[in-house]
């Protein structure tokens, strides 16, 4: 196993059996939910802000394997993996379930309209669920109580914009890491 | 990666109704976040439970990740200073004089405060903090501001009660679980906290904007005494804060108030005091005189 790992790192020229190998189907079906849950958990640990600075990585995460990988996740992830940032955000209960179930669907219809695909177009549709992610997320959060002017959050969705790629990049490693057949099948 | 080329699900019944529903049960994810979030902010309460119970697992996890914040923080600082280091070190020594002549006037006062009060027969102690403890994690991708506290039912946290650092005030207990608190930051829009200037008392309300500042909203209204660099402490009125906690800075005059800063960053405070409420002592009534029989 943790040749396997090594050589994932060093890349191709390693010798890595490739034969009567499999991957393990635990982590390739639980390496998704579990590292959205990690992202979600990531902003409360990373500081303790006194103003909204922190992308939402959970969301970030999550739009990134959809992107990645549709299909998946299945279309109702957002309930359970919303849920469980929900229990973390600080945002009103809820607002995640709705928000996050709301993107997959949008995201599902887009790429049905959209016949091609490149960086470019992948980073625009993002940028756009993130942007109405964000605020709407503060929307939710006066509604309930709280009274933030919009201005405090263009530095986080600036921030969020920024780092999505980055984050693509750690869903595609995250993919790869996934699928690596160590298991030995006898 | 381009999509899957073929995304019909063809003449297959099961496949066609496995999209169906799976597209039916994400409808209906959103559906029920939208009943959740309308029943939340009917009652913010409602799922305080939950989140108490999703806390206090992460709390081990949380714990740990604040001492790595701590010994990060600790090695940049460390390493900022290196370069910084001779002129800052004659400035401090500069200071460190002063501030010696300072701290011995602060005494004279202080003993000179004690006398007085003795005189008047005035008793007072500090209260012992119920609990000191780290902020262990915080809302920091939403707009609102709350922190979880490392100490909750077990360590004798009770809602309400103020959270401080040694530079000043940072919030209050908003919901206390087993092993962690939920923290309600000075810096939330919710947060509202009666203060007065700390040279002469000027009363105020301190705000927050939910950007790492505080709006400071006279009660007085008319002509604005506030200067940039006025310090407001907590002023204790209608109790829950303690009288004469620091906790921001005038930092922009404003028509009817001012912007401050607050003192206690919460990202650099490591350790918090959890302080118990404060109760101001009661108006004492006045007794009514014994009605005398009527003479008769």
């Amino acid at each position: 196993m943790k040749g396997k790992v090594l050589s994932f790192f060093h890349g191709e020229g390693a010798p890595r059996k490739r034969i009567n190998r499999a991957p393990s189907t635990m982590l390739a079906r639980g390496l998704p939910w579990v590292s959205v849950m990690l992202a979600s958990l990531l902003p409360g640990w990373a500081l303790i802000a006194s103003a909204p600075v922190m992308p939402p990585f959970g969301f970030l995460v999550y739009v990134g394997w959809r992107q990645l990988r549709p299909g998946l996740l299945p279309v109702w992830a957002g309930l359970p993996l919303g849920l469980f940032d929900d229990l973390y955000s600080g945002q009103p209960f809820g607002a995640a379930i709705m928000l996050w179930s709301a993107a997959t669907i949008v995201l599902d219809v887009i790429e049905a309209r959209l016949p091609w695909r490149n960086f470019f177009t992948e980073w625009l549709v993002a940028m756009g669920l993130i942007v109405a992610y964000i605020i709407l997320g503060v929307a939710l959060a006066n509604l309930s109580g709280a009274a933030t002017p919009f201005r405090v959050i263009v530095p986080q969705i600036v921030f969020s914009i920024l780092s999505y790629p980055l984050v693509g990049r750690f869903v595609a490693a995250a993919d790869r890491f996934r699928l690596i057949p160590f298991k030995e099948i006898r | 990666m381009a999509p899957p080329a073929n995304r019909r699900s063809g003449y297959s019944r099961r496949a066609q109704y496995s999209t169906f529903f799976s597209y039916a049960a994400g409808v209906l994810g959103a559906l029920l976040g939208l009943m959740l979030l309308i029943a939340s902010i009917v009652n913010p309460g409602l799922f305080s439970g939950l989140r108490g119970i999703a806390a206090d697992a992460a709390e081990p996890a949380s714990a740990a990740t604040a001492g790595g914040r701590a010994v990060s923080k600790g090695f940049f600082e460390s390493i900022a200073g290196f370069f910084e280091t001779g002129s800052r070190q004659a400035k401090l020594k500069r200071e460190l004089a002063e501030a010696k002549v300072r701290l011995a006037e602060a005494d004279a006062v202080a003993a000179e405060n004690r006398r007085l009060k003795h005189l008047l027969g005035l008793a007072e102690r500090d209260p012992r903090p119920v609990a000191v403890t780290r902020l262990t994690s915080s809302t920091s991708a939403s707009a609102r501001r709350f922190a979880t506290l490392g100490a909750g039912r077990d360590r004798g946290v009770a809602k309400g009660m103020p959270v401080r650092s040694t530079m000043g005030l940072v919030g209050r207990v908003l919901e206390v679980n087993g092993s962690t608190a939920r923290v309600l930051l000075v810096t939330d829009t919710e947060s509202l906290v009666p203060v007065r200037r700390a040279k002469d008392g000027v009363p105020a309300f301190a705000q927050g904007l939910g950007d790492g500042t505080i709006q400071i909203r006279l009660i007085n209204l008319g002509v604005n005494p506030l200067k940039p660099g006025d310090v407001f402490v907590t002023s204790g009125s209608g109790g829950l804060y303690r009288p004469g906690t620091p906790l921001a800075v005038v930092w922009k005059v404003t028509h009817d108030g001012a912007i401050a800063r607050v003192l206690s960053n919460p990202s650099d405070s490591d350790y918090v005091i959890v302080e118990p409420v404060w109760a101001p002592e009661p108006p004492s009534v006045p007794v009514p005189p014994p009605e005398e029989p009527a003479a008769k």
